[in-house]
């Protein structure tokens, strides 16, 4: 019952938020509406009992991609651009595209509730301690899936040469 | 009604609330009297006496101040994005005060012990950035924004290095939560400063930054820029983001504590030999109740020698407290860890604010761009090197069986090298004045 | 309670409001945030699996989808960034110098 309550609070922020961010008229509202949408996402991810994720979403992306956002949006805000039209001619294609989407996964999902086996469930939290969910994720991240770990790093490396570039006056 | 009691009672998360109460309703409160020790402290070292004038020796002083910031009248800039400019302070201050949530000040007076209790404080310091941000941009002044922006990549500048500064703490003590990283320290019987000093140097010089502190204040110095974010905003609402910062200041020095210094440890908690030191609470308390006294008869005003007797007073209950579970036998011998413990961490934590203050009234202001260089050219390099270091450290001692001693002190002397040579690289090229580079002079 | 079917049915919410807003919307910069709308929608439905499966690795996907998120969002803001110290202008329909 509780993590019915839980899971309905931080879906309901997190949709809630994700439609404000893109029918807001000013970009400072709508980083605003990402923000708690992110927070919202990482209350879901708690939820899920995923831990690490949880504090790595609230430092990186809201903490960090977040402020970078923020900056740009300070950076080039116009006030003609308040005024101007914010959307283009395919709104409406766009949202009945959407709903279309969303109707289409909603019948999938009810009609596999029928089927022999039902939707699993997902278990609540029990009780007594929980496994050590960095512990496991480092184990992982350090033993099989080490490559991909130093190819992000090295993304990463190539994408700050390039964002640096990108932003210099003269090159 | 005594079922009620009796359910209440019985409600696991009865002392956390207790706890979140006491700091929510409490902590508005010691901000203020924090506030009112630095000015005490600022006058000490300016050999004057400071606010003397309100209430017997100043201490009615951040009531006053609270009063009169009440009352204020409540001024809005006409062009201002309302929702923002009331929401900004208050995204600052709650930041600030959800990471109080982790912070272990007993071994049974913290509120949530979470298995990522460290991250989790790094990542709510980050969501206080936006507090700031948003400040500056809703008060549609260009000054505002300016000071916001500088003051945020300041903070952003130095979050990099304060983290790796934690990583190397981490490194040794195994464990991202922070009760067991204090319990890791009395298991090995030595506080962290001790294996990673250099670490603990970068984390206190990163958190002085993080706070916006002399001297890295140029983002809301006086003579820079007014008051940079803060310019537009008057009474209550820059009451929120002063209490903000100095709450911000407490959770620093929190975690510098509990990572570095022992939390609710005592010294040489381990050995006993010095179980003696049990003894130095209520010592301090007591020797402060008789200094209350002897100075008692000889303040010039009845209501101060009235109040000067009444803090001896209460000085000498918290001795009593505090002697209390020592004493064999007694009721309260249960309760040694967490009172002694209490008072520990308090201590340590005002003596790292202190070091604050002190190095707040004694050191020039650092320019912005010479901020920026120091965070980025020398503590990033240094912090990273700090946590190779400290790594090896590790590798030697428990790979290659190596002493503790040993193994340790080379890599400090490693590292200590390696900022030697990062202050000499920065000292060639840091141009005094502006345009020597470009002249070619010099 | 809660079974994986509401973890989905939110993912795919979240997917298509994001590309709702890609598709829709003018500004480059609301563009981009959309963007991040749908990586969020995508490691939600991630770790939802990893909990039903026990397994950490789609935890570690997320992780992976984090960072190159952090990635290509400061790519992305300096390329708007150099085009709008050329162009001044944040709109995606004024962006159109490669017509001819």
């Amino acid at each position: 019952m509780l993590d019915l309550v839980v899971f309905y609070f931080f879906a309901g922020l997190a949709l809630v938020s994700a439609i404000l961010v893109v029918t807001m008229r000013n970009a400072v509202h709508s980083a605003i509406f990402l923000v708690a949408a992110l927070l919202a996402t990482a209350g879901i991810f708690l939820s899920l009992r995923a831990e690490f994720l949880f504090v790595v979403q609230i430092i990186l992306y809201a903490g960090g991609i977040m402020v970078l956002f923020v900056f740009v949006i300070m950076l080039v805000n116009l006030d003609v651009a308040l005024h101007q039209v914010q959307f283009n001619r395919h709104w409406l294609v766009a949202l009945l595209l959407a709903l279309v989407l969303g109707a289409e996964v909603a019948v999938a999902i009810a009609m596999s509730r029928q089927g022999a086996q039902g939707i699993q469930t997902i278990a609540a939290a029990p009780a007594v301690a929980l496994e050590p969910n960095t512990e496991r994720i480092a184990l992982g991240l350090f033993h099989t899936y080490m490559l991909p770990f130093e190819l992000a790093s090295i993304l990463l490396l190539v994408a700050m040469i390039g964002a640096v570039v990108m932003s210099k006056r003269k090159v | 009604m005594h079922a009620i009691l009796n359910a209440i009672l019985a409600w696991p998360y009865l002392m956390r609330m207790v706890f979140v109460l006491v700091i929510v309703l409490v902590l508005p409160l010691i901000g203020g009297y924090i506030v009112l020790v630095e000015r005490k402290v600022m006058a000490d070292m300016q050999v004057r006496l400071g606010p003397m004038r309100v209430g017997p020796h100043g201490l009615l002083q951040p009531i006053a101040d609270a009063v009169k910031l009440l009352l204020k009248e409540d001024i809005i800039p006409e062009s201002a994005d309302k929702m923002i400019f009331w929401g900004a302070p208050l995204i600052s201050v709650t930041a600030a005060m959800l990471a109080l949530a982790a912070l272990p000040i007993g071994p049974f007076f913290l509120i949530a012990d979470l298995n990522v209790g460290v991250l989790y404080i790094v990542g709510i310091s980050a969501l206080g950035i936006f507090g700031i941000v948003f400040g500056g941009w809703a008060s549609n002044s260009h000054y505002s924004l300016l000071g916001a922006l500088r003051s945020a990549a300041q903070l952003v500048s130095y979050e990099t290095s304060a983290g790796m500064a934690i990583v190397g703490a981490l490194l040794l003590a195994g464990t991202l939560s922070t009760r067991a990283i204090v319990e890791v320290q009395a298991e090995e019987g030595v506080w962290l400063i001790f294996a990673a000093p250099v670490g603990f140097f970068i984390y206190m010089v990163a958190s002085i930054a993080e706070t916006n502190r002399a001297p890295f204040d140029m983002p809301e110095a006086e003579s820079e820029l007014v008051a940079g974010y803060m310019t537009e905003y008057s009474g209550f609402r820059w009451a929120l983001y002063f209490l903000a910062e100095y709450t911000n200041m407490i959770v620093v020095a929190s975690i510098a504590t509990t990572l570095f210094l022992g939390g609710w440890l005592r010294p040489f908690a381990g050995t006993a030999l010095f179980n003696f030191l049990d003894f130095f609470p209520m010592v301090l308390m007591l020797g402060i109740a008789v200094y209350c006294l002897y100075r008692a008869p000889k303040q010039p005003v009845a209501v101060q020698k009235v109040f000067m007797v009444a803090v001896a007073g209460i000085c000498a209950l918290l001795a009593l407290i505090l002697v209390a579970p020592l004493i064999p036998g007694s009721p309260m011998a249960g309760a040694k860890e967490g009172l002694l413990g209490a008072f520990w961490f308090l201590f340590k934590v005002s003596a790292y604010l202190y070091i604050f203050m002190w190095l707040r009234f004694t050191f020039p202001r650092y320019r912005f761009d010479q901020l920026m260089r120091l965070g980025w050219q020398f503590l990033v390099p240094l912090s990273i090197v700090n946590v190779v270091d400290i790594a090896g450290a590790l590798v030697l001692h428990r790979t290659l069986g190596w002493g503790k001693v040993p193994s340790f002190l080379l890599s400090i002397v490693v590292t200590l090298a390696i900022a030697a040579y990062l202050v000499s690289v920065g000292e060639k090229h840091e141009p005094a004045i502006v345009g020597e580079e470009e002249t070619g002079n010099a | 309670m809660v079974s994986i079917g509401h973890y989905l049915f939110l993912s795919v919410a979240m997917l298509a409001v994001g590309v709702v807003g890609i598709v829709t919307r003018r500004n480059v910069i609301i563009i981009l945030m959309s963007v991040e709308l749908i990586l969020n929608a995508v490691n939600i439905n991630l770790v939802a699996f990893s909990r039903l499966a026990g397994s950490v690795e789609g935890q570690i996907f997320a992780i992976f989808i984090i960072t190159d998120a952090a990635a290509e969002a400061a790519v992305g803001l300096g390329i708007i960034i150099a085009f709008f110290r050329n162009r001044e202008t944040v709109l995606a329909d004024e962006m159109d110098i490669l017509k001819w």
